[in-house]
């Protein structure tokens, strides 16, 4: 086999002065965080001007989350995808959260945004009480949101509010239960048939 | 649960009248898998289309809270089955940063390497099928005859063609074999020019050209406002790259182009990843560059297993190894969504850990699955025909869709 022109022996640009500055510079950005949360004091603002849209906000691993109660949520989306600075002009995703029978309030759904302007990211969490498995949909705010809601509503049981076809989508349409809630078992409660 | 849920499609079925109702898929095989679409036709125009999906449901993010975490990556290969190590590095990489793991220097690199030979190989079974679907059969085996050689070439890392599994929590499976480098650099050698025999036969293609320009346009608002990622979204012309916007493994300090085309058709989408194609190459070379002699595997005993040689000769090591896999290794509590730009768009996973040896909930977000909900929007009031061409545009995997 013809190979290509042979390059120099690695050990000797190893030691090259600049290669090793390469090197750091290469290692610090494998541990810069990978994205970031919207600015700190933009998000304290809009947490002091509207103290009724945010419950709580975690900070961890370099994530930010805001905990925003029920009835807001579609509000607050709508607010944060134009309000300048924020911008979340694209909703990543949405994801269901059963934490188990016993927690209450047991659901969760979380919303990732992410902004094509400034490139940072923020989680909504809405939290949800096991009897009333219901919130505000948000396809209004983004289109994309429907197939994720309904993903969230297949999987979970979550009933979105407006959404304009809240069908399941990835289980048959007859199919009893929600798959992803924990009391649901893995192997489901008698062995599914197609006839 | 009391839910009252909306009727299903309705049928129509009007001989007289010019509307009818066409089932597309789920065996027909310009759908790329089992993706089925219930199309309201007016001769041959598309009035309306509903993807249903589904028929690949496997269960597998109900799968992942009843294995422990490190088991976890072998599902994650057999999602988007044509980029696993994409999946591999994403799941990897939620977890290291619960874990707070800092990964060796080679195994960034590695990692980078294998990433974005599997961005080719992926491109090449789009550009393949793509062609085919439209109609040039001859493309298809150059395409195939050079993601052969890329398996190969992940066959000799991992010891698996389709489902490497080669990225572990906090590190790589296993360093690379003797000669890949050679191997793999003879690849990146040869490769351009194989680009340019796909230019020559499609791209100069007055057929090929007139089935794609100007078919199923998105523009830039819209393809923000569906969640379209990767190249589906760089050909309406929005310059979003995740490995730029918010970079991981070091991609940052890599010298490559984000091409972008500003047409939002399927020719625009052609071009976005043909072009990738050459800047996948580019990378590969300067991670070439950068290999050198470490270790693959972050110092972290209760996380990562132990070499066989130390297991066999010192205790704690053997403690380690037997606690890890009997066991599993506890991850702090907490949640964390990390994406990064596999070879379809942003592949994200939220992990929700209790602090357990399992998640206590995976979710992936599958590129395709979002690309794949715009459909709609894009061929509606296109023909039958150029449906066909639009799904191939937008690349996707029905494995990630279904999960």
């Amino acid at each position: 086999m013809s190979g290509p022109a042979p390059t120099p022996a690695p050990d000797t640009q190893f030691l090259m002065s600049q290669d090793i500055e390469r090197e750091n510079e290469i290692a610090a950005g494998s541990r810069r965080p990978t994205y970031q949360a919207p600015p700190a004091e933009l998000v304290a603002a809009l947490r002091r001007e509207r103290a009724e849209w945010f419950a709580d906000a975690v900070e961890a691993f370099g994530e930010l989350t805001l905990v925003v109660p029920r009835e807001r949520i579609a509000e607050v989306c709508a607010h944060l995808k134009s309000a300048p600075g924020f911008e979340f002009d694209m909703l990543s995703d949405v994801t269901g959260v059963d934490r188990g029978p016993e927690e209450e309030p047991r659901f969760e759904v979380n919303y990732h945004l992410f902004s094509t302007k400034r490139y940072h990211r923020l989680r909504l969490k809405v939290l949800l009480d096991q009897e009333d498995v219901r919130v505000p949909s948000v396809v209004p705010v983004w289109r994309t949101a429907n197939w994720h809601e309904r993903e969230t509503f297949d999987m979970f049981g979550v009933v979105f509010d407006g959404h304009p076809d809240l069908r399941r989508i990835l289980l048959p349409d007859d199919w009893q239960g929600h798959a992803l809630r924990k009391d649901f078992p893995l192997r489901g409660y008698e062995p599914y048939s197609l006839t | 649960m009391a839910t009252t849920l909306p009727p299903q499609l309705e049928v129509v079925d009007q001989p007289l009248d010019t509307q009818m109702t066409l089932s597309f898929g789920p065996q027909h095989p310009s759908t790329h898998g089992v993706l089925r679409l219930e199309l309201v036709l007016d001769g041959e125009m598309v009035v309306r289309c509903v993807p249903d999906i589904g028929y690949l449901h496997t269960g597998m993010e109900k799968l992942f809270e009843y294995k422990k975490y490190q088991q976890g990556i072998v599902i994650t290969d057999r999602m988007d089955y044509l980029n696993p190590l994409g999946n591999n590095l994403a799941y990897c990489m939620a977890v290291e940063k619960l874990l707070g793991i800092e990964i060796p220097e080679r195994a960034q690199v590695i990692r980078v390497l294998m990433c974005e030979l599997q961005r080719i190989g992926s491109h090449m079974v789009w550009l393949g099928t793509h062609a085919l679907d439209i109609g040039a059969m001859t493309v298809f085996f150059y395409c195939f005859r050079q993601r052969e050689k890329i398996l190969n070439l992940i066959e000799a890392a991992s010891g698996e063609r389709m489902t490497p599994s080669y990225f572990r929590i906090g590190g790589l499976m296993m360093d690379l074999p003797v000669g890949f480098e050679r191997r793999c650099r003879q690849f990146a050698d040869d490769f351009p020019e194989a680009v340019e025999e796909f230019h020559d036969l499609l791209s100069g293609n007055r057929i090929f050209q007139n089935r794609t320009k100007g078919v199923g346009i998105i523009s830039a608002e819209d393809a923000i406002d569906w969640g379209l990622t990767g190249p589906s979204l760089r050909g309406s012309g929005v310059n979003l790259d995740i490995r730029r916007a918010n970079p991981y493994s070091g991609y940052e300090t890599y010298d490559f182009d984000v091409p972008v085309e500003h047409g939002g058709d399927v020719w625009s989408r052609y071009m976005v990843r043909m072009r990738e194609l050459k800047e996948s190459n580019k990378i590969i070379r300067q991670a070439l560059d950068r290999l050198r002699p470490g270790p693959v595997k972050a110092d972290a005993p209760k996380v990562v297993l132990p070499e066989r040689e130390a297991m066999k000769t010192h205790m704690d090591a053997l403690i380690h190894h037997f606690l890890i896999v009997a066991e599993g290794f506890n991850v702090p509590a907490g949640e964390v969504y990390h994406p990064i730009e596999g070879s379809k768009g942003e592949l994200g996973v939220y992990i929700k850990s209790d602090g357990g040896p399992k998640p206590a909930r995976v979710h992936v977000r599958g590129p395709s699955f979002i690309n794949l909900s715009a459909l709609p929007d894009m061929v509606e009031g296109e023909t039958v025909a150029d449906v066909v061409a639009v799904i191939g545009s937008i690349d996707i995997v029905l494995g990630e869709i279904d999960r």
